[in-house]
């Protein structure tokens, strides 16, 4: 039986662990609450612009925008969205999971854009000479500016026909208990068809100002922007939500861990004293 | 003036700005400015960077709106805008340094792409801070 005091040094120190994971649970609880409300502000505008897209790409059917051309995938370009920190369970592995079968999947030429320093730092151990751009330490507040950034990048290299085809990697959270890494196609734009069915929107003349084109050509990039907004925001609330599950665990180890060891203190208490007294009865018995 | 209305939404990435009955609005199109009636026909028209007015009763409620789209359909006008703020909300003070700022970058005179975005903050700011000074 091991010694009393190491016993109780260790339970002191799982009990400071533990108060660690319980603050960094409360914070993440507060941070995901955060995260989901902008996820749930964000839907008006992604749905809205989904279904404006539908009809609009139903009306203008025969409009050529570069968007939308479908060329063979020679050259494809992933976009992998992960956390920047870990200490979430499998979160960011299960994204990177699914993207490295993607990568396997394809025989194209890749390139990747990594969102996230964990995804970074993975493909980089890898080799990561196909990285053609990374951004690192987003923060909680995500910026347009960083979402408008990446998607002129993959916009400019697709229109420069330097990708073929776009995709974007991210995890979808579903609830706080589940998040479900997912793959979307961004490039070339598969516009959604219309709520309510392609024929209801056909009858609608619309009128376009300045003309189909020109609405089309600035829409459309205003989707892939929104695609990308979805997906970050998704995926820090999933983080978030990972990371407090992970945390609640990792309290409820702790505890477990201390009971446990609080039980084999009393008993290598109880033996000490045992011990004690048999020495004492012992000591006397020899006196008599 | 007459008793019908139309329902106008407006909506940025981050939230639904506005979403209320309205009788008339006046939206800076692209192509110039829109003046929306109810049962207008269906139109989608992209936006400029500009001040959409809105009539309720008898005064127009003025919100900034920076590029986006607007979509008339059945008496019901949505606005997809990359921003949107009411001109009560406008932090002056932001709008001002954001002008200096590019302005100072303007004068610089950076590479192609930052001349472009320095342009549209420019113009974003003016029109902000005109937007607050004409009340």
């Amino acid at each position: 039986m091991a010694n009393l005091r190491d016993i109780r040094r260790r339970i002191k120190s799982t009990k400071n662990m533990q108060q660690i994971t319980k603050a960094m649970k409360a914070v993440a609880a507060a941070k995901m609450r955060k995260a989901q409300e902008a996820v749930t502000l964000a839907r008006p505008y992604s749905k809205r612009i989904k279904s404006v897209l539908g009809r609009v790409a139903v009306v203008s059917g025969g409009v050529n925008n570069p968007l939308l051309e479908v060329r063979e995938p020679k050259k494809v370009a992933y976009i992998v969205i992960s956390a920047d920190r870990g200490l979430c369970g499998g979160f960011n592995s299960n994204i990177i999971k699914l993207a490295t079968q993607e990568l396997k999947a394809t025989s194209a030429e890749i390139s990747l854009i990594t969102v996230g320093r964990k995804a970074h730092d993975f493909f980089v151990r890898r080799g990561g000479s196909n990285i053609a751009k990374q951004y690192v330490g987003l923060g909680d507040n995500i910026m347009y500016g960083t979402v408008r950034d990446i998607a002129s990048f993959v916009i400019d290299k697709y229109a420069n026909q330097e990708y073929d085809v776009v995709y974007l990697i991210y995890s979808q959270f579903v609830n706080v208990m589940v998040q479900k890494p997912l793959v979307i196609k961004l490039l070339p734009a598969e516009p959604p068809a219309a709520a309510g069915g392609a024929d209801e929107s056909k009858k609608i003349a619309y009128i376009f100002e300045p003309s189909p084109e020109a609405v089309l050509a600035e829409l459309l990039p205003k989707y892939i922007e929104n695609a990308i907004y979805q997906g970050l925001l998704e995926t820090k609330a999933g983080f978030y939500s990972a990371q407090m599950t992970s945390m609640e665990n990792a309290t409820k180890s702790a505890s477990d861990m201390i009971d446990k060891l609080t039980m084999f203190m009393n008993r290598a208490r109880q033996a000490q004293i045992t011990t004690e007294i048999s020495e004492i009865v012992g000591g006397v018995a020899a006196l008599e | 003036m007459s008793e019908k209305s139309q329902r106008l939404e407006i909506v940025t990435p981050q939230k639904k700005v506005f979403s209320e009955d309205v009788k008339f609005l006046v939206a800076p199109g692209t192509d110039g400015e829109l003046g929306i009636l109810p049962e207008h026909a269906p139109l989608i028209t992209s936006l400029n960077i500009g001040v959409l007015r809105i009539q309720q009763d008898r005064d127009f409620i003025k919100v900034v709106v920076s590029g986006g789209f607007m979509e008339v359909r059945n008496s019901k006008v949505t606005v997809l805008a990359t921003s949107a703020e009411r001109v009560e909300d406008i932090d002056v003070a932001r709008a001002e340094r954001a002008k200096q700022r590019a302005e100072e970058r303007l004068a610089e005179k950076a590479s192609g792409l930052d001349m472009l975005r320095a342009e549209m903050a420019l113009k974003r700011a003016i029109i902000r801070l005109r937007a607050v000074n004409d009340k």
